[in-house]
């Protein structure tokens, strides 16, 4: 029992820390679809030491390569017409993490997500970050998001997103907030007062604005 | 003799059933005896629950791997995916492939001998279906007294007889691996098949599927119908990149009606030597088969529908980004409705140039991609 508790702290601390969150929140035995998985490690984590029932959709052959290989059932594609395929209600948790900033549409997917999804868990840099306000005056340059490495020009989409941005359009789309982690560089931070200053990611939970006020 | 990671000597085995009562076939016919050649490799465990059976496509046979004679120079159609440490293990796992209903590699068949009257079936054999196949591997299956498959697993032709095992016997299937396949043959297949029946009803040797004794075969028609069958199995590219606008042995154009181009040359010698080891008689019938498979035409046009029992099993979907005789786009629409179903799916398109002959030259990829989903869906029983 030990030797499975250690095999879990490691294979938790091996997790990027915003996926840590996104675990944290997702409940025991929880079905989880998880998009844009890449090479399988969090849903991989979640399937072992969460007894989830865990699927995924990732675009890249490498990443359907890898999670295969970790045992997961993953299906290639695009997220929207990956998505649309699912029943409503089809999984207790959907998860968005880090991708945010490169979809097409991210309206029509966190509606869908939320139709297929009883609740959604989404991860996504904050460019309200001090220091991205500091570099965009100072220097003229619109700044990298601080917990992600891509370039505007290295993505098909790059859209700069901050948590106040966020928060306002799911009010304004009746998509209730539930739950929320900030990370400052990493680190958990509790900040909730001035998050859009001093988080650089942060991890919602999100649900349907009339189901949440029911709970 | 053998490579070290080839099952080695082989042996094709028959089992025969319906003698007493006759087996119904989908359109009202029946056949009675029906017999069918079949392979196996690797040991059946205690508990009969390693067994995956290989399903051929349209020019197949039992014969899917290892060697028939210790001289024997070419081993069986996907022994690169099947043998020790191979994409289907045969240290883990029991394979077995049955040439299907229909074909001339050994089971019934219109080359086969009607019973009743001494004489070769010819025409007289019964239109037979994926569905009719299938039901008589269920057969074998009984008389192996194996359940349950770990797996069933099969490209293109094979690929649909994969599909009807999850839609009509999902219970019998842990996992269902349909490769490079289609749900239902388009207008444009039925087509390209129905060019080839052609190609064979024109030759005046075929005689109307009554050719067997007289010492003259279709051999013309047969070649053609290979032909434009091969070129379809094929892509653009590959054919760019095997022969461009190369001359077969000279140098400049002839101005003539000769064989002149690398294509050419290639087209005929595989259509004569597909003359060599097939029947034409069974290219109608297995085309046939092929043209009439459509599982959602079975269930009020929903693919979904046909899938509905299906829950329970485990998919492997691949396709390939050159095969454009079952487009990737085929696979997609079949996962779609998988998932629909409630199915637990897994796809990958994987990127090739080879066209529809990707799933048996792609191997390493296949291999890395079977072996991990098969060790799931074991490590799940």
């Amino acid at each position: 029992m030990v030797a499975a508790n250690d095999q879990q702290a490691a294979a938790y601390a091996a997790l990027r820390p915003d996926l840590q969150a996104v675990a944290d929140l997702t409940p025991a035995g929880a079905k989880v679809l998880d998009l844009g998985c890449g090479d399988g490690a969090l849903l991989a984590y979640l399937v072992r030491h969460k007894q989830a029932r865990g699927r995924g959709i990732e675009l890249s052959e490498a990443g359907v390569m890898a999670c295969v290989g970790r045992g997961l059932s993953v299906r290639q594609g695009h997220l929207q017409e990956g998505l649309a395929d699912y029943p409503a209600n089809s999984f207790d948790v959907v998860i968005l993490s880090q991708t945010l900033p490169f979809l097409d549409d991210p309206a029509a997917i966190l509606a869908e997500m939320l139709r297929v999804g009883k609740s959604a868990l989404v991860s996504f840099p904050n460019w309200g970050y001090w220091r991205c306000r500091l570099e965009l005056l100072l220097t003229g340059r619109v700044p990298l998001a601080p917990d992600l490495p891509q370039h505007w020009y290295d993505a098909p989409r790059w859209q700069a997103v901050s948590i106040t941005d966020f928060a306002g359009f799911c009010q304004q789309v009746g998509i209730a907030i539930t739950r929320e982690i900030y990370l400052n560089r990493g680190r958990r931070a509790r900040i909730i007062k001035v998050k859009n200053l001093l988080a650089t990611t942060a991890v919602f939970r999100l649900e349907k604005a009339t189901q949440a006020r029911k709970m | 003799m053998f490579p070290s990671n080839s099952v080695g000597l082989v042996q094709t085995q028959t089992f025969t059933f319906a003698q007493d009562e006759p087996f119904a076939l989908e359109s009202g016919a029946t056949l009675s005896p029906v017999t069918l050649a079949y392979e196996a490799y690797g040991r059946l465990n205690a508990d009969r629950s390693n067994a995956i059976l290989v399903c051929h496509a349209l020019s197949g046979g039992a014969h899917a791997a290892g060697y028939l004679t210790p001289d024997d120079a070419q081993p069986g159609w996907w022994d690169d995916c099947i043998g020790p440490g191979k994409a289907f293990d045969t240290d883990r796992y029991f394979v077995l492939c049955s040439n299907v209903l229909g074909s001339c590699y050994g089971s019934s068949g219109p080359g086969s001998v009607d019973l009743a009257t001494g004489q070769r079936y010819g025409l007289h054999f019964p239109v037979v279906t994926i569905g009719d196949m299938v039901r008589a591997q269920v057969r074998l299956l009984d008389h192996l007294g194996i359940d349950r498959l770990l797996a069933v697993a099969g490209g293109s032709m094979g690929g649909m007889q994969v599909l009807e095992w999850a839609a009509h016997h999902s219970q019998r299937v842990r996992a269902a691996i349909p490769i490079a396949t289609t749900a239902r043959h388009s207008p444009m297949l039925i087509a390209f098949s129905e060019v080839g029946r052609q190609a064979i009803y024109a030759d005046p040797a075929w005689n109307q599927g009554d050719y067997y004794s007289n010492g003259r075969r279709p051999d013309a028609g047969l070649s053609v119908a290979r032909m434009v069958g091969h070129i379809t199995y094929l892509s653009e590219q590959s054919m760019h990149e095997k022969f461009g606008r190369r001359l077969q042995g000279r140098e400049r154009y002839g101005y003539e009606f000769q064989t002149e181009f690398e294509i050419e040359s290639y087209l005929k010698h595989n259509g004569d030597k597909f003359t060599r080891r097939f029947d034409a008689n069974s290219y109608l019938y297995v085309t046939k088969a092929l043209d009439y498979f459509d599982p959602a035409g079975q269930h009020g046009g929903s693919l979904a529908a046909a899938f509905e029992h299906a829950a329970d099993t485990a998919f492997l979907v691949i396709s390939f980004t050159s095969d454009w005789l079952y487009p990737s786009y085929h696979s997609k629409e079949l996962v779609r409705a998988l998932t629909a179903a409630g199915c637990d799916v897994t796809y990958l398109d994987i990127e090739s140039s080879w066209g529809h002959d990707a799933f048996l030259v792609e191997v390493e990829t296949m291999t890395r991609l079977l072996g991990s989903f098969l060790e799931r869906v074991r490590g799940e029983v």
